[in-house]
Protein backbone atom coordinates (compact mmCIF):
# COMPACT_ATOMS: atom_id res chain seq x y z
CA UNK A 1 0.00 0.00 0.00
CA UNK A 2 2.77 2.40 0.82
CA UNK A 3 4.44 1.92 -3.13
CA UNK A 4 0.57 2.33 -4.29
CA UNK A 5 0.56 5.84 -2.46
CA UNK A 6 3.60 7.04 -3.68
CA UNK A 7 2.46 6.58 -7.03
CA UNK A 8 -0.53 8.02 -6.27
CA UNK A 9 1.22 10.99 -4.86
CA UNK A 10 3.40 11.22 -7.30
CA UNK A 11 0.45 11.57 -10.21
CA UNK A 12 -0.92 14.31 -8.36
CA UNK A 13 2.58 15.90 -8.35
CA UNK A 14 2.41 15.71 -11.90
CA UNK A 15 -0.46 17.74 -11.84
CA UNK A 16 1.53 20.49 -10.32
CA UNK A 17 4.25 19.82 -13.04
CA UNK A 18 1.40 19.49 -15.75
CA UNK A 19 0.51 23.35 -15.20
CA UNK A 20 4.35 24.48 -14.92
CA UNK A 21 4.42 22.66 -18.58
CA UNK A 22 1.05 23.87 -20.25
CA UNK A 23 2.34 27.23 -20.78
CA UNK A 24 5.47 26.81 -22.19
CA UNK A 25 4.18 24.37 -24.21
CA UNK A 26 1.53 26.69 -25.79
CA UNK A 27 3.84 29.38 -26.74
CA UNK A 28 6.44 26.67 -27.88
CA UNK A 29 3.60 25.13 -30.56
CA UNK A 30 2.57 28.49 -31.83
CA UNK A 31 5.09 30.73 -32.32
CA UNK A 32 8.07 28.25 -31.92
CA UNK A 33 9.24 30.71 -29.17
CA UNK A 34 11.21 29.51 -26.64
CA UNK A 35 10.34 31.10 -23.37
CA UNK A 36 13.11 31.03 -21.06
CA UNK A 37 11.89 33.44 -18.50
CA UNK A 38 8.42 30.87 -18.19
CA UNK A 39 9.64 29.36 -14.41
CA UNK A 40 10.27 33.52 -13.19
CA UNK A 41 7.04 34.08 -15.01
CA UNK A 42 5.26 31.54 -12.75
CA UNK A 43 7.12 32.96 -9.74
CA UNK A 44 6.11 36.58 -10.09
CA UNK A 45 2.33 35.38 -10.75
CA UNK A 46 2.87 33.19 -6.97
CA UNK A 47 4.17 37.16 -5.61
CA UNK A 48 1.38 38.62 -7.54
CA UNK A 49 -1.24 36.18 -6.00
CA UNK A 50 0.31 37.19 -2.40
CA UNK A 51 0.34 41.02 -3.16
CA UNK A 52 -3.43 40.66 -4.12
CA UNK A 53 -4.22 38.83 -1.20
CA UNK A 54 -2.44 40.73 1.74
CA UNK A 55 -3.18 44.40 -0.28
CA UNK A 56 -6.84 43.96 -0.88
CA UNK A 57 -7.57 40.82 2.17
CA UNK A 58 -9.72 38.64 -0.21
CA UNK A 59 -9.24 35.06 -0.55
CA UNK A 60 -6.79 32.60 -2.47
CA UNK A 61 -9.65 31.95 -4.97
CA UNK A 62 -10.54 35.80 -5.58
CA UNK A 63 -6.82 36.35 -5.88
CA UNK A 64 -6.35 33.55 -8.59
CA UNK A 65 -8.71 35.04 -10.87
CA UNK A 66 -7.52 38.63 -10.30
CA UNK A 67 -4.36 37.71 -11.31
CA UNK A 68 -5.15 35.90 -14.33
CA UNK A 69 -6.36 38.98 -15.45
CA UNK A 70 -3.38 41.00 -14.66
CA UNK A 71 -0.86 38.08 -16.04
CA UNK A 72 -2.94 38.10 -19.49
CA UNK A 73 -2.63 41.72 -20.28
CA UNK A 74 1.11 41.60 -19.05
CA UNK A 75 1.54 38.93 -21.48
CA UNK A 76 -0.01 40.46 -24.31
CA UNK A 77 1.89 43.39 -23.56
CA UNK A 78 5.15 41.64 -23.12
CA UNK A 79 4.54 40.05 -26.70
CA UNK A 80 3.56 43.44 -28.51
CA UNK A 81 5.80 45.07 -26.69
CA UNK A 82 9.16 43.28 -26.33
CA UNK A 83 9.39 39.60 -28.19
CA UNK A 84 7.66 40.92 -31.08
CA UNK A 85 10.54 43.17 -31.96
CA UNK A 86 12.98 40.12 -31.96
CA UNK A 87 11.25 37.08 -33.40
CA UNK A 88 12.29 35.92 -36.37
CA UNK A 89 13.85 33.15 -38.74
CA UNK A 90 16.97 33.53 -35.84
CA UNK A 91 15.95 31.68 -32.96
CA UNK A 92 18.81 33.17 -31.00
CA UNK A 93 17.63 36.58 -30.39
CA UNK A 94 14.22 35.47 -28.79
CA UNK A 95 16.08 33.27 -26.43
CA UNK A 96 18.38 35.67 -25.52
CA UNK A 97 15.59 38.08 -24.26
CA UNK A 98 13.57 35.45 -22.56
CA UNK A 99 16.73 35.16 -20.54
CA UNK A 100 17.41 38.23 -20.04
CA UNK A 101 13.72 38.88 -18.98
CA UNK A 102 14.48 35.90 -16.52
CA UNK A 103 17.36 38.40 -14.78
CA UNK A 104 15.06 41.12 -14.69
CA UNK A 105 12.07 39.42 -12.80
CA UNK A 106 14.07 37.18 -10.57
CA UNK A 107 16.25 40.91 -9.42
CA UNK A 108 12.94 43.05 -9.51
CA UNK A 109 11.10 40.53 -7.04
CA UNK A 110 14.43 40.33 -5.31
CA UNK A 111 14.15 44.09 -5.09
CA UNK A 112 10.36 44.28 -4.72
CA UNK A 113 10.13 41.42 -2.06
CA UNK A 114 12.82 40.26 -0.86
CA UNK A 115 14.63 37.09 -0.73
CA UNK A 116 12.31 35.56 1.83
CA UNK A 117 10.35 32.44 1.00
CA UNK A 118 6.53 32.66 1.21
CA UNK A 119 4.08 30.35 0.71
CA UNK A 120 0.51 30.93 -0.03
CA UNK A 121 -2.38 30.17 2.20
CA UNK A 122 -5.78 28.85 1.88
CA UNK A 123 -6.81 28.17 5.17
CA UNK A 124 -8.10 24.73 6.36
CA UNK A 125 -8.28 23.52 2.93
CA UNK A 126 -4.65 22.88 2.56
CA UNK A 127 -4.96 20.16 5.06
CA UNK A 128 -8.19 18.32 3.88
CA UNK A 129 -7.89 14.72 2.84
CA UNK A 130 -9.71 12.04 1.63
CA UNK A 131 -8.86 8.56 2.77
CA UNK A 132 -9.85 6.14 -0.02
CA UNK A 133 -8.18 2.72 1.18
CA UNK A 134 -6.59 2.02 4.75
CA UNK A 135 -3.11 3.69 4.21
CA UNK A 136 -3.67 5.39 1.33
CA UNK A 137 -5.20 9.26 1.30
CA UNK A 138 -5.29 11.90 -0.79
CA UNK A 139 -5.06 15.55 -0.17
CA UNK A 140 -7.70 17.75 -1.82
CA UNK A 141 -5.39 20.37 -2.46
CA UNK A 142 -3.13 18.20 -4.57
CA UNK A 143 -6.29 16.13 -6.22
CA UNK A 144 -7.64 19.38 -7.43
CA UNK A 145 -4.24 21.05 -8.78
CA UNK A 146 -4.67 17.76 -11.18
CA UNK A 147 -8.23 18.21 -11.89
CA UNK A 148 -7.71 21.51 -13.00
CA UNK A 149 -4.64 20.43 -15.19
CA UNK A 150 -6.73 18.71 -16.61
CA UNK A 151 -9.32 21.20 -16.79
CA UNK A 152 -7.18 23.41 -18.40
CA UNK A 153 -6.14 21.09 -21.17
CA UNK A 154 -9.51 20.16 -21.87
CA UNK A 155 -10.55 23.65 -22.32
CA UNK A 156 -7.59 24.63 -24.67
CA UNK A 157 -7.72 21.95 -26.39
CA UNK A 158 -11.99 23.61 -26.90
CA UNK A 159 -10.25 26.42 -27.87
CA UNK A 160 -7.54 25.45 -30.16
CA UNK A 161 -9.65 22.52 -32.24
CA UNK A 162 -13.60 24.06 -32.22
CA UNK A 163 -13.16 27.75 -32.10
CA UNK A 164 -12.14 30.65 -34.72
CA UNK A 165 -9.37 31.79 -32.74
CA UNK A 166 -7.91 28.24 -32.58
CA UNK A 167 -8.17 27.93 -36.07
CA UNK A 168 -6.36 30.98 -36.45
CA UNK A 169 -4.04 29.58 -33.63
CA UNK A 170 -2.91 26.66 -35.82
CA UNK A 171 -3.04 28.43 -39.06
CA UNK A 172 -0.79 30.82 -37.93
CA UNK A 173 1.51 28.46 -36.42
CA UNK A 174 1.57 26.19 -39.96
CA UNK A 175 2.45 29.84 -42.04
CA UNK A 176 1.90 33.33 -41.06
CA UNK A 177 2.44 34.93 -44.64
CA UNK A 178 -0.76 32.98 -45.98
CA UNK A 179 -2.49 33.02 -42.00
CA UNK A 180 -2.04 37.45 -42.87
CA UNK A 181 -3.79 36.75 -46.17
CA UNK A 182 -6.88 35.41 -44.28
CA UNK A 183 -6.95 38.77 -42.31
CA UNK A 184 -5.41 37.08 -39.46
CA UNK A 185 -2.73 40.07 -37.94
CA UNK A 186 -0.41 37.50 -36.66
CA UNK A 187 1.03 40.40 -34.53
CA UNK A 188 -2.21 39.87 -32.30
CA UNK A 189 -2.73 36.22 -32.22
CA UNK A 190 0.97 36.11 -31.00
CA UNK A 191 0.03 38.69 -28.03
CA UNK A 192 -3.41 36.54 -27.45
CA UNK A 193 -0.90 33.19 -27.42
CA UNK A 194 1.20 35.15 -24.56
CA UNK A 195 -1.60 36.10 -22.81
CA UNK A 196 -3.19 32.85 -22.45
CA UNK A 197 0.14 31.21 -21.72
CA UNK A 198 0.92 33.62 -18.51
CA UNK A 199 -2.73 32.92 -17.51
CA UNK A 200 -2.22 29.44 -17.26
CA UNK A 201 0.93 30.42 -15.41
CA UNK A 202 -1.12 31.55 -12.58
CA UNK A 203 -2.87 28.68 -12.05
CA UNK A 204 0.45 26.67 -12.00
CA UNK A 205 1.47 29.14 -9.56
CA UNK A 206 -0.94 28.83 -7.15
CA UNK A 207 -1.11 25.15 -7.02
CA UNK A 208 2.66 25.47 -6.61
CA UNK A 209 2.33 28.31 -3.77
CA UNK A 210 -0.06 26.48 -1.53
CA UNK A 211 2.27 23.18 -1.89
CA UNK A 212 5.72 24.46 -1.68
CA UNK A 213 7.86 27.59 -0.42
CA UNK A 214 8.98 30.15 -3.24
CA UNK A 215 11.28 33.05 -3.39
CA UNK A 216 12.89 34.96 -6.33
CA UNK A 217 15.15 32.19 -7.16
CA UNK A 218 12.77 29.30 -7.72
CA UNK A 219 12.07 30.31 -11.33
CA UNK A 220 14.68 28.53 -12.98
CA UNK A 221 13.94 24.68 -11.60
CA UNK A 222 10.36 25.27 -12.54
CA UNK A 223 11.55 26.08 -15.50
CA UNK A 224 13.23 22.48 -15.99
CA UNK A 225 10.63 20.95 -15.12
CA UNK A 226 8.53 22.23 -17.09
CA UNK A 227 11.19 21.62 -19.94
CA UNK A 228 11.05 17.92 -18.87
CA UNK A 229 7.40 16.96 -18.79
CA UNK A 230 6.80 18.63 -22.08
CA UNK A 231 9.55 16.41 -24.06
CA UNK A 232 8.90 13.35 -21.69
CA UNK A 233 5.09 13.98 -23.55
CA UNK A 234 6.03 14.64 -26.84
CA UNK A 235 6.17 18.32 -28.14
CA UNK A 236 2.85 19.97 -29.40
CA UNK A 237 0.30 17.19 -27.34
CA UNK A 238 -1.20 19.16 -24.78
CA UNK A 239 -2.05 15.81 -23.42
CA UNK A 240 0.95 14.15 -23.94
CA UNK A 241 2.18 16.85 -21.64
CA UNK A 242 -0.08 15.45 -18.83
CA UNK A 243 1.47 12.24 -19.20
CA UNK A 244 4.76 13.95 -19.24
CA UNK A 245 4.11 15.91 -16.25
CA UNK A 246 2.76 12.47 -14.50
CA UNK A 247 5.70 10.35 -15.40
CA UNK A 248 8.27 13.11 -13.98
CA UNK A 249 6.28 13.22 -10.94
CA UNK A 250 6.14 9.75 -10.19
CA UNK A 251 9.78 9.08 -10.56
CA UNK A 252 10.44 12.37 -7.85
CA UNK A 253 8.05 10.25 -5.66
CA UNK A 254 9.44 7.05 -5.69
CA UNK A 255 12.91 8.52 -5.85
CA UNK A 256 12.09 10.19 -2.73
CA UNK A 257 11.01 7.37 -1.02
CA UNK A 258 13.84 4.94 -1.96
CA UNK A 259 16.14 8.16 -0.47
CA UNK A 260 14.73 12.10 0.12
CA UNK A 261 18.19 13.04 -1.41
CA UNK A 262 16.90 11.22 -4.34
CA UNK A 263 13.84 12.84 -5.50
CA UNK A 264 15.10 15.29 -7.83
CA UNK A 265 18.12 13.67 -9.16
CA UNK A 266 15.14 10.41 -9.99
CA UNK A 267 13.45 12.66 -11.94
CA UNK A 268 15.95 13.85 -14.08
CA UNK A 269 17.16 10.52 -14.53
CA UNK A 270 13.97 9.54 -15.31
CA UNK A 271 13.92 12.35 -17.85
CA UNK A 272 17.25 10.98 -19.59
CA UNK A 273 16.26 7.68 -19.64
CA UNK A 274 13.57 9.18 -21.63
CA UNK A 275 15.68 10.95 -24.22
CA UNK A 276 17.37 7.81 -24.22
CA UNK A 277 14.70 5.71 -25.47
CA UNK A 278 11.90 7.42 -26.69
CA UNK A 279 13.32 10.94 -28.07
CA UNK A 280 10.61 12.47 -29.54
CA UNK A 281 8.89 12.02 -26.27
CA UNK A 282 5.87 9.65 -25.67
CA UNK A 283 3.11 11.26 -28.16
CA UNK A 284 5.06 12.90 -30.67
CA UNK A 285 2.10 15.51 -32.36
CA UNK A 286 3.27 14.89 -35.70
CA UNK A 287 6.46 13.72 -38.13
CA UNK A 288 9.08 16.41 -38.16
CA UNK B 1 -18.19 53.06 -65.16
CA UNK B 2 -15.67 54.17 -62.44
CA UNK B 3 -12.35 51.80 -61.71
CA UNK B 4 -12.18 49.31 -58.76
CA UNK B 5 -9.35 48.99 -58.54
CA UNK B 6 -6.39 51.91 -60.32
CA UNK B 7 -2.86 51.24 -60.01
CA UNK B 8 0.02 54.42 -60.96
CA UNK B 9 3.16 53.97 -61.16
CA UNK B 10 3.76 51.37 -58.96
CA UNK B 11 6.88 50.33 -58.04
CA UNK B 12 7.71 47.01 -55.71
CA UNK B 13 10.60 46.06 -54.21
CA UNK B 14 12.07 43.06 -52.30
CA UNK B 15 15.23 44.37 -50.33
CA UNK B 16 16.90 46.62 -52.89
CA UNK B 17 15.94 44.27 -55.79
CA UNK B 18 13.32 46.26 -57.62
CA UNK B 19 10.39 43.91 -59.32
CA UNK B 20 8.56 46.04 -60.35
CA UNK B 21 8.60 49.22 -62.66
CA UNK B 22 6.22 52.13 -62.71
CA UNK B 23 2.89 49.84 -63.48
CA UNK B 24 0.06 51.40 -64.11
CA UNK B 25 -3.65 48.97 -64.27
CA UNK B 26 -7.11 49.86 -64.07
CA UNK B 27 -9.71 47.21 -63.58
CA UNK B 28 -13.63 48.11 -63.48
CA UNK B 29 -16.22 46.22 -60.75
CA UNK B 30 -17.21 43.01 -62.43
CA UNK B 31 -14.20 42.82 -64.93
CA UNK B 32 -11.85 39.73 -64.75
CA UNK B 33 -8.32 40.74 -66.10
CA UNK B 34 -5.53 38.23 -66.86
CA UNK B 35 -1.32 39.18 -66.19
CA UNK B 36 0.61 37.20 -68.27
CA UNK B 37 3.99 37.28 -68.87
CA UNK B 38 7.10 34.62 -68.65
CA UNK B 39 8.76 33.40 -65.10
CA UNK B 40 10.20 36.51 -63.28
CA UNK B 41 8.16 39.06 -65.17
CA UNK B 42 6.80 40.40 -62.01
CA UNK B 43 3.04 38.74 -62.15
CA UNK B 44 3.65 37.40 -58.46
CA UNK B 45 5.06 40.11 -57.24
CA UNK B 46 2.18 42.40 -58.70
CA UNK B 47 -0.62 40.61 -57.52
CA UNK B 48 1.51 40.31 -53.76
CA UNK B 49 1.84 44.14 -53.89
CA UNK B 50 -2.42 44.03 -54.32
CA UNK B 51 -2.66 41.86 -51.81
CA UNK B 52 -0.72 44.12 -49.13
CA UNK B 53 1.74 41.09 -48.65
CA UNK B 54 4.64 43.45 -50.86
CA UNK B 55 4.15 46.96 -49.59
CA UNK B 56 4.22 50.28 -51.67
CA UNK B 57 3.80 53.80 -51.94
CA UNK B 58 0.03 54.91 -50.39
CA UNK B 59 -1.40 56.57 -54.10
CA UNK B 60 0.18 53.69 -55.98
CA UNK B 61 -2.48 51.31 -55.42
CA UNK B 62 -6.92 52.81 -55.44
CA UNK B 63 -9.54 50.46 -54.57
CA UNK B 64 -12.79 51.52 -54.33
CA UNK B 65 -11.43 55.37 -54.17
CA UNK B 66 -8.89 54.59 -51.19
CA UNK B 67 -5.15 54.88 -51.46
CA UNK B 68 -4.11 51.59 -50.25
CA UNK B 69 -0.85 50.87 -51.30
CA UNK B 70 0.63 50.60 -47.47
CA UNK B 71 -1.77 49.10 -46.17
CA UNK B 72 -1.16 45.10 -44.80
CA UNK B 73 -2.58 41.67 -46.19
CA UNK B 74 -4.94 41.49 -43.03
CA UNK B 75 -6.25 45.79 -44.20
CA UNK B 76 -6.94 44.48 -47.55
CA UNK B 77 -8.92 41.31 -46.85
CA UNK B 78 -10.96 43.59 -45.05
CA UNK B 79 -11.52 45.85 -47.32
CA UNK B 80 -12.48 43.13 -49.91
CA UNK B 81 -9.16 41.56 -51.68
CA UNK B 82 -8.23 37.98 -51.47
CA UNK B 83 -5.48 36.30 -53.05
CA UNK B 84 -5.51 32.74 -53.51
CA UNK B 85 -1.80 32.10 -53.64
CA UNK B 86 0.67 30.58 -56.31
CA UNK B 87 1.13 27.01 -54.88
CA UNK B 88 -2.16 26.85 -52.65
CA UNK B 89 -0.31 27.34 -49.47
CA UNK B 90 -3.23 25.37 -47.51
CA UNK B 91 -2.71 24.76 -43.65
CA UNK B 92 -1.50 21.47 -43.57
CA UNK B 93 -2.30 20.96 -39.73
CA UNK B 94 -5.86 21.96 -40.38
CA UNK B 95 -9.25 20.24 -42.53
CA UNK B 96 -10.56 20.69 -45.39
CA UNK B 97 -13.26 22.23 -43.83
CA UNK B 98 -11.12 23.98 -41.34
CA UNK B 99 -9.07 25.40 -44.41
CA UNK B 100 -12.66 27.13 -45.75
CA UNK B 101 -13.63 27.92 -42.46
CA UNK B 102 -10.38 30.09 -41.74
CA UNK B 103 -11.11 31.70 -44.99
CA UNK B 104 -14.23 33.28 -42.99
CA UNK B 105 -11.82 34.78 -40.36
CA UNK B 106 -12.95 37.80 -40.28
CA UNK B 107 -16.21 37.57 -40.72
CA UNK B 108 -17.00 41.24 -42.43
CA UNK B 109 -19.14 39.80 -45.31
CA UNK B 110 -21.28 36.51 -44.92
CA UNK B 111 -22.83 36.58 -47.88
CA UNK B 112 -23.01 35.36 -50.67
CA UNK B 113 -19.93 32.62 -50.32
CA UNK B 114 -21.14 30.45 -47.59
CA UNK B 115 -19.92 27.00 -46.60
CA UNK B 116 -22.78 24.97 -48.22
CA UNK B 117 -22.43 27.61 -51.28
CA UNK B 118 -18.64 26.58 -51.61
CA UNK B 119 -19.51 22.83 -51.04
CA UNK B 120 -21.93 22.85 -54.32
CA UNK B 121 -19.33 25.02 -56.16
CA UNK B 122 -16.97 21.62 -55.21
CA UNK B 123 -19.14 18.93 -54.55
CA UNK B 124 -16.08 16.58 -54.25
CA UNK B 125 -15.07 19.07 -51.08
CA UNK B 126 -18.16 17.91 -48.81
CA UNK B 127 -16.95 14.48 -48.92
CA UNK B 128 -13.70 15.53 -47.88
CA UNK B 129 -14.78 17.89 -45.70
CA UNK B 130 -12.72 16.01 -42.68
CA UNK B 131 -9.76 14.86 -44.37
CA UNK B 132 -6.32 16.72 -43.39
CA UNK B 133 -5.83 19.09 -46.54
CA UNK B 134 -2.93 17.66 -47.41
CA UNK B 135 -3.69 14.20 -48.47
CA UNK B 136 -6.24 16.01 -51.47
CA UNK B 137 -5.31 15.53 -54.87
CA UNK B 138 -3.46 18.73 -56.19
CA UNK B 139 -6.87 19.70 -58.60
CA UNK B 140 -9.13 19.39 -55.12
CA UNK B 141 -6.28 21.25 -53.02
CA UNK B 142 -6.96 24.28 -55.70
CA UNK B 143 -10.25 23.67 -55.10
CA UNK B 144 -9.90 24.41 -51.37
CA UNK B 145 -7.42 27.31 -51.67
CA UNK B 146 -10.10 29.24 -53.84
CA UNK B 147 -13.11 28.30 -51.53
CA UNK B 148 -10.79 29.59 -48.67
CA UNK B 149 -10.48 32.65 -50.51
CA UNK B 150 -14.43 32.90 -51.65
CA UNK B 151 -15.05 32.53 -47.97
CA UNK B 152 -14.06 36.47 -46.91
CA UNK B 153 -16.53 37.12 -49.74
CA UNK B 154 -14.11 39.27 -51.53
CA UNK B 155 -15.01 41.90 -54.03
CA UNK B 156 -11.56 41.15 -55.97
CA UNK B 157 -10.19 38.14 -56.21
CA UNK B 158 -5.95 37.67 -56.99
CA UNK B 159 -5.89 34.27 -58.94
CA UNK B 160 -1.80 33.02 -58.61
CA UNK B 161 -1.45 30.17 -61.05
CA UNK B 162 -4.30 28.26 -60.69
CA UNK B 163 -2.80 25.89 -63.03
CA UNK B 164 0.30 25.10 -61.32
CA UNK B 165 1.51 21.30 -61.91
CA UNK B 166 -2.09 20.04 -62.68
CA UNK B 167 -3.16 18.31 -65.49
CA UNK B 168 -4.61 20.36 -68.62
CA UNK B 169 -8.45 18.38 -67.94
CA UNK B 170 -8.17 19.34 -64.00
CA UNK B 171 -7.12 22.74 -65.10
CA UNK B 172 -10.49 23.43 -67.14
CA UNK B 173 -12.93 22.07 -64.19
CA UNK B 174 -11.06 24.66 -61.85
CA UNK B 175 -11.62 27.88 -64.71
CA UNK B 176 -14.85 26.45 -64.78
CA UNK B 177 -15.93 28.07 -62.08
CA UNK B 178 -14.42 31.34 -62.22
CA UNK B 179 -17.94 32.71 -64.24
CA UNK B 180 -20.02 31.66 -61.11
CA UNK B 181 -17.60 32.97 -59.12
CA UNK B 182 -17.82 36.35 -61.28
CA UNK B 183 -22.09 36.10 -60.97
CA UNK B 184 -21.43 36.61 -57.26
CA UNK B 185 -20.27 40.12 -57.59
CA UNK B 186 -16.66 39.38 -57.69
CA UNK B 187 -14.01 40.65 -60.12
CA UNK B 188 -10.93 38.64 -60.86
CA UNK B 189 -7.30 39.11 -61.74
CA UNK B 190 -5.70 35.87 -62.91
CA UNK B 191 -2.13 35.27 -63.52
CA UNK B 192 -1.47 32.53 -66.15
CA UNK B 193 1.54 31.22 -68.06
CA UNK B 194 -0.91 29.99 -70.53
CA UNK B 195 -1.32 32.51 -72.64
CA UNK B 196 -4.42 30.34 -74.93
CA UNK B 197 -5.99 29.45 -71.60
CA UNK B 198 -6.11 32.71 -69.89
CA UNK B 199 -7.51 34.95 -73.15
CA UNK B 200 -10.11 32.67 -72.86
CA UNK B 201 -11.69 33.46 -69.77
CA UNK B 202 -11.27 37.51 -69.31
CA UNK B 203 -12.04 40.41 -70.96
CA UNK B 204 -8.76 42.37 -71.14
CA UNK B 205 -5.32 41.30 -70.26
CA UNK B 206 -2.21 43.43 -69.12
CA UNK B 207 1.63 41.68 -70.37
CA UNK B 208 4.26 42.10 -68.17
CA UNK B 209 8.18 41.71 -68.97
CA UNK B 210 11.15 42.46 -66.44
CA UNK B 211 8.45 44.02 -64.24
CA UNK B 212 7.13 46.62 -66.91
CA UNK B 213 3.50 46.45 -68.82
CA UNK B 214 4.83 45.81 -72.16
CA UNK B 215 0.98 45.23 -73.81
CA UNK B 216 -2.63 45.31 -73.01
CA UNK B 217 -5.73 45.13 -74.44
CA UNK B 218 -8.91 42.72 -75.09
CA UNK B 219 -8.15 38.92 -76.40
CA UNK B 220 -8.99 38.87 -80.29
CA UNK B 221 -8.39 42.59 -80.48
CA UNK B 222 -4.17 41.99 -80.52
CA UNK B 223 -1.90 39.62 -83.02
CA UNK B 224 -0.42 36.96 -81.51
CA UNK B 225 2.81 38.28 -82.94
CA UNK B 226 2.42 41.52 -80.97
CA UNK B 227 1.64 39.41 -77.74
CA UNK B 228 4.81 37.45 -78.57
CA UNK B 229 6.94 40.42 -78.64
CA UNK B 230 5.36 41.48 -75.50
CA UNK B 231 5.88 38.46 -73.43
CA UNK B 232 9.40 37.66 -74.81
CA UNK B 233 11.11 40.68 -75.46
CA UNK B 234 11.69 41.32 -79.47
Amino acid sequence: MAWLDTVVQGILLGGVYTLFALGLSLIFGIMRLVNLAHGDLIVLAAFLVFLVMASFGVPLAVATLLTIALMFALGFVLQRAVLERVLGDDIMPPLLVTFGLSVVIQNGLLLGFGADSRRLQAGAFETLSVDVAPGLSIGLAPLSALIIAIGVIALLQMVFYRTSLGRAFRATSDDTQTAQLMGIDHRNIYAIAVGISLAVSVIAAVAFGMRANFDPSTGPARLLYAFEAVIIGGLGSLWGTLVGGMVLGVAQTIGARIDPEWQILAGHLAFLLMLFLRPRGLFPARQP
Amino acid sequence: MTALLSVTRLDAFYGAFQALFGIDFELRAGESVAVIGANGAGKSTFLKALAGLVRSRPDAIRFEGEDVGDRSAPQMLRLGVALVPEGRRLFPSLTVEENLLVGAYSGLRPQPWTLPRIYELFPVLRERRNSPSTILSGGQQQMVAIGRALMSNPRLLLCDELSLGLAPIIVEDIYRVLPQIKAGGTSLIIVEQNIARAMRHVDRFYCLQEGRVTLTGKPGSVGQNEIHRAYFGA
